[in-house]
């Protein structure tokens, strides 16, 4: 993904964490897909928020909480392709690269300005640059940190089962220079 | 001979990497894993990208699997079933079963002796030990750092990674020491420590960093202890926290059924006493807090680093600077229906719930059962006491504290997550506010609509006799 434009659901509210983006009752589900129709469904704030926009825009520490990567399925599976925030709780972050959902880190005073564009002209849409690491909406324009952008997500388990099958040989060495640590399927006697 | 000083943290990342920033983009080490904690919720999808991708588990002897998210706390009928809270909840069981009789991972489940939650079982069994690297996909992982292991959660994809090579690739954190020093006064817990901690720091002070505790506070905690400091360091933004092991640790490992036995076990201790120890090497950030002054910690909001001591006001809105803070404060506020610029005492309590893989082990209830004894729980109030694991259970009922919480009016249940964040059909009703030995008081995580605080085992059993926020102090004296 080199770029992207759509409107934006505006959530600007620090905190959102993993229970609010998919509640742990719809955890019980053995499939990765689907998960859309359950994203804030507890959070009648967010609920009401949310459209058929493509970037969600929200407060500071995003994604906090647990490790569920339901969290980043329901955000991709309802159409979100990208979050922008001034910051992300770290396993969010790594299991939304994973899934094609663009963390963006804007700077506060950036992130301040975007959302006063936005609560003025809410249908007003922004348009993000990978290429470039910079966004826009409207009269604001913001730079930001080279965002990780997922790379090919085609195959199950991504390029990085990929890289790491890569790997197995040097895995195997390792292993074979460093003992196990327990045996799980027996108990020490 | 020794290397240059490093912090424990960097020793163990360095002797787990496989390979130095593979990737042509960068950024991430290769890291091999010794023990990989598998449950129901956030495994199938990997099972199912092992099975799209045609591969095998590489090694089932460093993985082990248990149940207890979505598991009944209702022991089995005469016939042996269990009742669970939907078809939903039931299948994801079943799913774990095959998954795991196809890949040959062994599984503590619903009636094993070891199941538990995975955090609880693991440890007591020593499977957890200085020195490892260890992952399973739940961030409360975090807990096993108290034996000086580096514990993270991980997401299902990455799940999938570590079934099929036994390692992940990670960007490598920075390094964070939280120093904590004093005695603790009558009262107060390793849950209040850490709740004060995450006050202090914010629950996102320790994003990217992996947390290192140190000082006499940490050093004079039993383990038990330890683990519900280092289960909370996720809390704090940090996906592990670690302490360095000593001989608390090595006393606790001793004759556990997966801890090395005989010379073994002194070979393994030789050799976790070689790992570095606070103060040999500089941290990349630190912050030290003193101990001795802390009250009994309790949350008034909708994040865990909305905390106070008891006895003070909960913070005004309008007394703090930031626009963004004072915002949050008085939404949370809204929320929970709890008026600022008091203390939170007095306010009524519907459900008291002492359990999760923070205060679910033997001392926690040995606490909750001490302020008790003698005494009921509030007629308006709902207590749930449910054990982190069997060996907990059978633990706590040869001491006779199940029927110290049965006398009382306490719900004694079967080991699992319970309430913690209502999976499993456990849970409180819309309005509600629970007092919670859990971590985590996010809008709606006990139930939708419910509202949580999050408090020790003592202060939980004191709020359950009152109906109200307590002190727990006062039934000290």
């Amino acid at each position: 993904m080199k770029s992207i434009e759509s409107r934006v659901t505006l959530l600007p509210i620090d905190n959102i964490d993993t229970d609010r983006i998919i509640p742990a009752r719809f955890l019980t589900t053995t499939d990765r897909h689907g998960l859309g129709r359950h994203l804030f469904e507890d959070w009648p704030e967010g609920a009401a928020a949310l459209s058929d926009a493509s970037i969600l825009v929200a407060g500071h520490n995003f994604g906090c909480g647990s490790s569920r990567e339901h969290a980043p399925w329901a955000l991709v599976d309802h159409g979100i392709r990208a979050v922008i925030s001034t910051g992300f709780a770290d396993i969010f972050h790594a299991n939304a690269v994973r899934n094609g959902l663009v963390p963006v880190v804007v700077e506060t005073d950036d992130h301040a300005r975007l959302i006063a564009q936005l609560e003025a002209c809410p249908d007003e849409p922004v348009a993000i640059d990978f290429e470039n690491n910079c966004l826009r909406c409207g009269s604001v324009a913001a730079g930001f940190q080279a965002a990780a952008v997922a790379a090919d997500q085609t195959t199950p388990g991504g390029a990085e089962l990929d890289l790491l099958l890569h790997q197995i040989n040097d895995i195997h060495d390792y292993e074979a220079t460093h003992q196990p640590r327990v045996d799980t399927r027996m108990e020490s006697r | 001979m020794k290397a240059t000083p490093t912090t424990l943290f960097d020793a163990i990342w360095d002797d787990h990497r496989v390979n130095a920033d593979p990737a042509p983009d960068g950024g991430a080490d290769t890291l091999y894993i010794n023990l990989h904690l598998v449950h129901e919720v956030t495994s199938p999808q990997a099972f199912e990208i092992l099975r799209e991708r045609g591969l095998p588990l590489r090694r089932p002897g460093q993985t082990v699997a248990t149940m207890d998210h979505s598991t009944p706390t209702t022991p089995p009928d005469a016939n042996g079933i269990y009742s669970f809270s939907d078809g939903d909840t039931a299948a994801q069981i079943n799913k774990l079963e095959t998954n795991c009789s196809e890949f040959g991972v062994p599984l503590f489940a619903l009636g094993h002796e070891y199941q538990g939650i995975v955090h609880v079982t693991a440890p007591e069994l020593g499977l957890v030990q200085p020195g490892m690297t260890i992952v399973c996909g739940d961030s409360h992982t975090s807990t096993h750092g108290a034996f000086g292991a580096l514990a993270f959660g991980i997401g299902t994809s990455q799940v999938a990674h570590v079934f099929a090579t036994q390692c992940l690739l990670a960007p490598r954190p920075r390094t964070f020491e939280i120093r904590i020093d004093g005695a603790l006064q009558p009262g107060v817990s390793a849950k209040d420590v850490i709740l004060a901690v995450i006050m202090t720091i914010g629950t996102e002070g320790g994003t990217g960093h992996v947390f290192e505790y140190t000082g006499s506070t940490i050093t004079s905690m039993s383990m038990e202890e330890r683990m519900t400091v280092c289960n909370m360091s996720i809390e704090g933004g940090a996906r592990a926290g670690l302490i360095a092991p000593d001989d608390t640790t090595y006393d606790y490992l001793e004759g556990r059924p997966f801890a090395p036995r005989g010379a073994d076990f002194d070979a393994a201790v030789a050799g976790w006493m070689r790992l570095p120890t606070p103060g040999e090497a500089p941290y990349q950030r630190s912050v030290s807090i003193d101990a001795s002054k802390l009250a009994p910690m309790i949350t008034y909001g909708t994040s865990p680093g909305m905390g106070v001591g008891i006895d003070r006001p909960v913070p005004l809105p309008a007394d703090l600077a930031d626009e963004d803070a004072r915002d949050s404060l008085h939404r949370a506020l809204e929320y929970m229906a709890i008026e600022p610029g008091k203390p939170l005492s007095g306010h009524p309590v519907d459900v008291v719930f002492v359990g999760s893989c923070t205060n679910s082990r033997l001392s926690d209830l040995r606490e909750a059962a001490r302020i008790l004894d003698g005494h009921k729980v509030s007629d308006t109030v709902r207590m749930l006491v449910v054990p982190g694991s069997h060996k907990v259970k059978r633990a706590a009922e040869e001491e006779g504290l199940d029927e110290i919480f049965k006398r009382a009016g306490a719900e004694w249940r079967e080991p699992g997550c319970s309430m913690c964040l209502a999976m499993n059909g456990d849970r409180i009703e819309p309005g509600q506010l629970a007092v919670s030995t859990s971590n985590r008081n996010f809008e709606g995580r006990q139930g939708p609509g419910g509202r949580t605080v999050l408090a020790s085992p003592m202060t939980a059993a004191a709020c359950a006799v009152n109906g109200v926020v307590s002190d727990v102090r006062e039934m000290l004296k």
